[in-house]
């Protein structure tokens, strides 16, 4: 496996990529206020990372009225605004646990969960490991920018062992969470990890996600030079995304993509390497609305079978 | 109308799905687990979802996703799940999520008395969530009324937009008795506003102009941009307030109407049962289980020649204040019976304030019922 840094070359699978189709035009499509009033911090990386989910959308060709979107707290909160789908802006950390009662009520909707790493795995651990567990198919979509950036720069439970935010100003204490790893051991079917750096291979894998039948996971690093970038040393947006694109490796480089989901997410001999980017998991497993329809088919029959005899 | 021998826990889950709830997210708690059972059984039968989520923040979650999608939704739960609930319940009642929420109370604070019964969660249905929330509860007094209060609840709940706390007991969802249950299509269903406007036209789910509006919902996938939102919710649509913030006008407007919307119809949704009080020289005032107490102390008390009556609440929030003004007009005091140490009391005090109207009330946090005699004892000492 080679250190790659410049944007991976991916083959489309079924449609074209979208990458040349204007900004603007999928902002008509898909979202609901114009480009030049979307607030995010200056260069955040929210701004890349929604249209990649533009794009994404566009690519896994859905119909952004049958598409239900949930979140709670954080930077991230006013991204489900944006879009045209529906939306729960609920409390902090809840955005599984809306999703799993979206989609098993209506199972016909695509269900995406737009969240922080704080949310998603601080507060919202547990329904984030359960949701995962059920293979329930929605996509989590976690935006990882290495800490608390709406409150203003606490450390998460992904923030960089001994890395400085408002609440470690003398070094993260704590280990962090491999939100992968996290997802991968509690049974999520689909895992994948992009950065906002690779804008195409972002869209790939969010579009795989959501064509994904099952439980789908993108961890997507997203950069926040404000709070956290400023204090380690990366203060403007683009060193934080040479920050990415220095420490990232496709696992999709050498492999044909049937065959690449064996390579460890972080590989023990390079021992630069920070993030290893692509699919990391992929299993087919039965489907939780689709167990609970035959469930619920086999108890219907029963009872009209009682109601005949 | 058939006859069935049910337990006060199924009385509940059957009066959800003849309230045409298709939804039903849970989590096991002494004594309300005898609903979750129920209902994983019961919903896939009539076509519905149940599922057992990780904890009682979970369930609340799922059946906020499950409402918004237009499919009515409840859980129930008890003494420590209610408190986990109370952040949710918030977030539901402020984004005008109709669900229906059936608390089964145990005794006691913490982990309390998880087998026993009591009535301590009157102030926390209406005040346990941060921020001013308004509520509306209904509690029964026996095994046939749990059926119906529940489908009323479920009523409410889609016609005020809003949560509607069904208050058990212990006592009651553990309680079997025989009920007559009827055939479940002839009961009148409501069903929550929703926009007659198209797509294009649609300003949002809280597109309101006066107080006591209740605004249109749309469901998830009805072809809409349905936003659900407890950020705090502005006069017309959705939109991107959570970036803006409110502005002071829209953020008063906003609290005061979730209030006046159930205020407006409060008519409509005060239940109660009042015997003999036109003349009772001395009302007892009780709520579930221990109303029957008091109707117990009455027929002894009109015995004896002591004008007694009985204000039975059903609906108590929003409180019934001019109910309680009504039936005491003629008397000289109030005895509250209550299985905690005075919360309903307190609601009457303030209701009947500056009346002269003495107030007293037998209370017991030892998760045993008030008897009759009880109740008579505090009638004799407080008319000497």
């Amino acid at each position: 496996m080679s250190v790659q840094s410049e944007m991976p070359a991916i083959k489309p699978v079924k449609k074209k990529l979208d990458l040349q189709r204007p900004l603007d035009e999928l902002v008509e499509l898909y979202a609901e206020i114009p480009a030049r009033q979307f607030r995010y911090c200056p260069g955040c990386g929210l701004g890349m990372a929604q249209s990649a989910i533009m794009r994404a959308f566009h690519r896994a060709g859905v119909d952004i009225t049958k598409v239900a979107t949930a979140g709670g707290s954080g930077c991230y909160s006013v991204m489900g605004h944006y879009f045209k789908s529906n939306h729960i802006h609920g409390s902090h950390g809840r955005g599984c646990a809306y999703a799993m009662g979206m989609k098993l009520a209506r199972p016909e909707l695509t269900v995406v969960t737009l969240q922080g790493d704080g949310d998603l795995l601080a507060i919202g651990g547990n329904h984030f490991i359960h949701a995962a567990r059920r293979n329930i198919d929605i996509t989590v979509i976690c935006f990882n920018n290495y800490n608390f950036g709406d409150t203003g720069g606490q450390f998460a439970p992904t923030t960089p062992l001994g890395s400085k935010t408002d609440t470690s100003t003398l070094g993260m204490p704590e280990p962090a969470f491999d939100a992968c790893k996290l997802a991968i051991g509690a049974g999520a079917s689909f895992v994948a990890r992009s950065t906002v750096a690779h804008p195409a291979h972002l869209t790939k894998m969010i579009a795989d996600a959501i064509e994904w039948k099952g439980f789908a996971f993108v961890e997507v690093m997203q950069h926040c030079h404000v709070l956290w970038g400023r204090r380690n040393g990366m203060p403007e947006a683009m060193d934080m995304m040479r920050f990415y694109k220095d420490n990232s490796v496709l696992n999709t480089s050498s492999v044909p993509e049937d065959e690449r989901f064996d390579i460890p997410i972080y590989s023990e001999d390079e021992k630069n390497v920070k993030f290893v980017l692509g699919v990391l998991n992929k299993e087919q497993k039965p489907e939780y609305t689709e167990e609970y329809a035959k469930l619920r088919a086999k108890a219907m029959a029963k009872v009209t079978g009682k109601a005949k005899s | 109308m058939t006859k069935r021998l049910l337990l006060g826990n199924d009385a509940f889950c059957e009066g959800l799905i003849a309230g045409g709830v298709r939804f039903y997210a849970g989590y096991p708690i002494t004594p309300a687990t005898e609903i979750a059972e129920a209902m994983s059984r019961r919903m896939p039968e009539v076509g519905g979802t149940y599922v057992q989520m990780e904890d009682e923040l979970g369930s609340m979650g799922a059946i906020m996703g499950a409402s918004a999608t237009g499919v009515k939704s409840a859980t129930a739960s008890a003494g420590p799940g209610m408190a986990l609930m109370q952040n949710e319940l918030g977030q539901s009642i402020v984004a005008e999520i109709p669900l229906v929420v059936i608390n089964v109370q145990r005794a006691g604070p913490g982990i309390g008395n998880a087998t026993r019964s009591g009535q301590m969660e009157v102030m926390q249905s209406r005040y346990g969530s941060n921020g001013e929330v308004p509520a509306v509860v209904l509690s029964p007094s026996s095994v046939e009324e749990a059926f119906w209060l529940t489908v009323k609840a479920v009523n409410f709940s889609e016609m005020l937009r809003t949560v509607v706390i069904v208050l058990g007991e212990g006592m009651l969802g553990l309680q079997r008795a025989v009920v007559d249950l009827p055939d479940y299509d002839d009961i009148k269903l409501a069903e929550r506003p929703r926009p007659s406007v198209q797509p294009d036209e649609f300003l949002g789910n809280y597109n309101a102009n006066a107080l006591s509006d209740v605004p249109p919902i749309a469901d998830f996938g009805a072809g809409y941009k349905s936003i659900l939102s407890s950020v705090g919710i502005s006069r017309r649509g959705g939109g991107d307030i959570s970036v803006l913030g409110l502005s002071e006008d829209d953020q008063d407007f906003t609290i005061r109407r979730l209030h006046q919307k159930i205020l407006d119809r409060k008519n409509e949704i005060t239940l109660f049962e009042q015997l003999m009080t036109e003349d009772a020289e001395i009302v007892y005032i009780a709520f579930g289980t221990q109303a029957l107490s008091a109707i117990g102390a009455m027929h002894e008390a009109r015995a004896k020649g002591i004008k007694a009556g009985v204000l039975r609440l059903i609906t108590v929030w929003p409180f019934p204040e001019d109910i309680v003004r009504t039936c005491c007009a003629k008397a000289r005091a109030v005895v509250v019976p209550e299985m905690n140490l005075g919360q309903v009391r307190l609601l009457v005090g303030s209701a009947l304030a500056n009346t002269g109207i003495k107030i007293v009330g037998v209370n017991r946090v030892d998760s045993i019922t008030i008897t009759p005699a009880q109740i008579l004892e505090k009638t004799k000492e407080v008319l000497s």
